[in-house]
């Protein structure tokens, strides 16, 4: 009696915890396997994607003549000459588009949060935006042809590309601000207007600068999403192999058309060129998303 | 420049929902008033109405008069902004802007209404620092943010920037609720200091607080779940404390309510 009682090792009762059921660690087993095969589904092409890109174009953009030189006067078959001109009209139409879509997005936002409530008006803006977050950018390319050159009668130019593209961004840009327009607590409205501040000025200098990092970051990802479209460019805007600094008129290369161009070319020159831009789309698109980042750890409110 | 506040038959409401009924009540300049009484009865939706917050709320509509030395602030030509100015408010839980520093905390609300001489900002931050018991705490850190400091600091912040532009009335909504003693007692002085200058209103949960800051002590009430709240009487703070009118006032300030 006294020997069971001191000797700690020695159960009076069943244990309490068992070791995990079989049935359990089959399941468990199943499970991990799934989870582990779905990333690797997941992440095969991916990895592949990268690598072919990476293989094919790196040597290509290493050249600094790539940086500095455009197509022109070049024959398809020759080597040589660069993507100036492509990378210029990417983000040419680009930061049109943006300058255009910016305001429009960011003052729709405003209006739905701020001001729409439930409004029938507020309504009907969010379930537009809804549409045409989901309207295909080859809809959209399509719509600007009919409008702005059949209707119109104006002719195809990088400003009628950068006009579909803000068809696509600004749903982007109302989504994305309107988010985080909506996070910022209403306590800080409140407490501004207690100090005597009209709703415009809290709204300027209060509610937009706390949501302001992540509008940037929305916006600079819409930007990066649009700058790698191929439809509007396509039907909107003829490809030129050299560098067109007119935005109204004639034709202007931009990357992606530069790869469908380069498609029809069979030459090893041609080869290398479809995956120069490749990765020059690649990196751009990977340096505004740097650049996001980096824009919205500077501006995301500090506590230190 | 502190002025009394006079609140004539107010009745508010949430959309359909009637929350306060026939409210009328007297509040003297340079004076104290708490208002308590349990939760629900509409403490907050009475003290948002003498600035003109109620409105904030989607649906929220006022009857009545409340009169700023004998002004009725919700006349028809009465800019609520101007309301908003005059009658300044504290709010139960510290909300410094995040994106600002302390200093442009402070002074937030003149920077926003155009005043850019920096040498008069500078003054104004450290008076109203000051005033709310911080700028020791904070003078070697001005320009870090205001996110940074503890409660207790950001709670006094919010009251330096509410002093900052200089209001005829201060509101307070439980302004200690989420303080430490050792900050509550810090701000209690403070009222006591502000009551110098300034009309103050403030809601309190706490018993001993109203006792130790108020001069005169509103007690609101509830009748029954979904009916309006009502003020069941008003006197000063020592008579309520020890021979209330009311055998409701006694009830709940005895802790014998409900
Ligand atoms: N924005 C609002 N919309 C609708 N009803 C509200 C709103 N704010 C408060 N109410 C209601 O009005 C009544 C009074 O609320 P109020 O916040 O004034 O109470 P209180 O006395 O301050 O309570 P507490 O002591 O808990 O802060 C409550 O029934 C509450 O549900
Ligand atoms: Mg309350």
């Amino acid at each position: 009696m006294s020997t069971n009682l001191a000797d700690p090792t020695r159960l009076a009762t069943p244990p309490t915890f068992q070791s995990v059921s079989l049935s359990r660690r089959i399941k468990n087993g199943l499970a991990t396997g799934l989870v582990w095969g779905a990333f690797l589904i997941a992440i095969i092409p991916l990895v592949w994607v990268l690598y072919t890109v990476l293989q094919r174009g790196f040597p290509v953009i290493l050249d600094g003549d790539w940086w500095q030189k455009s197509m022109s006067g070049l024959l398809a078959r020759q080597q040589g000459g660069g993507a100036y001109h492509a990378i210029y009209g990417t983000l040419v139409q680009g930061l049109v588009c943006a300058v255009i879509s910016v305001p429009i997005g960011i003052m729709v936002a405003i209006y739905l949060v701020e001001y729409g409530g439930r409004s029938r008006l507020a309504k009907s803006t969010t379930f537009m935006v809804d549409i045409l977050t989901g309207v295909p950018s080859i809809v959209a390319a399509l719509f600007v042809y009919t409008v702005w050159i059949t209707y119109f009668g104006l002719g195809r130019s990088a400003l009628a590309v950068s006009l579909a593209l803000v068809l696509l961004m600004v749903p982007v840009i109302v989504r994305t601000t309107e988010e985080m327009l909506k996070i910022v607590p209403d306590e800080l409205r409140e407490a501004s207007y207690a100090l005597g501040i009209p709703k415009w000025k809290t709204i300027v200098k209060i509610v937009i600068p706390t949501a302001l990092s992540g509008i940037l970051t929305g916006i600079m990802l819409a930007l990066a999403r649009v700058m790698g479209e191929t439809a509007p460019v396509l039907v909107l805007a003829a490809y030129a192999p050299f560098i067109n600094y007119n935005l109204f008129d004639g034709p202007m290369a931009s990357l992606p058309l530069m790869m469908v161009n380069e498609r029809n070319n069979p030459t090893q020159a041609g080869f290398e060129r479809i995956w120069g831009a490749a990765i020059t789309l690649v990196v751009l698109i990977t340096l505004f998303n740097l650049l996001a980042t980096v824009i919205s750890r500077a501006l995301a409110p500090k506590t230190k | 420049m502190a002025k009394r506040l006079d609140i004539k038959d107010l009745n508010l409401f949430y959309g359909k929902f009637h929350a306060v009924e026939n409210v009328s009540l007297a509040v003297p300049p340079k004076n104290v008033t708490a208002f308590i009484g349990p939760s629900g009865c509409g403490k907050s939706t009475v003290l948002r109405s003498l600035n003109r917050m109620h409105e904030v709320a989607p649906g929220a509509r006022v009857e009545g008069k409340v009169l700023l030395d004998g002004e009725d602030i919700y006349a028809s030509t009465v800019d609520p902004v101007e309301v908003r100015r005059t009658i300044g408010m504290v709010f139960q839980r510290p909300n410094p802007f995040p994106t600002m520093s302390i200093r442009d905390n402070v002074v937030a609300g003149l920077k926003l209404a155009g005043v850019k001489n920096k040498k008069e900002l500078d003054e104004v931050a450290e008076r109203s620092l000051r005033g709310a018991n911080l700028w020791n705490e904070v003078k070697d850190r001005l320009d870090k943010p205001g996110g940074g400091l503890s409660g207790g600091q950001q709670q006094r912040l919010c009251i330096a920037r509410a002093i900052a532009v200089q209001p005829d009335v201060l509101l307070m909504d439980e302004p200690c609720s989420a303080l430490d003693p050792i900050s509550t007692l810090a701000i209690e002085d403070l009222i006591t200091e502000l009551k110098k200058e300034y009309t103050i209103v403030i809601v309190t949960h706490n018993m001993q607080q109203a006792a130790r800051v108020s001069d005169q002590t509103a007690f609101f009430n509830l009748l029954g779940v979904g009916q309006p709240g009502q003020l069941i009487e008003v006197d000063d703070t020592e008579k309520i404390f020890s021979n209330p009118g009311q055998k409701a006032t006694e009830d709940y300030i005895s802790g014998r309510f409900g």
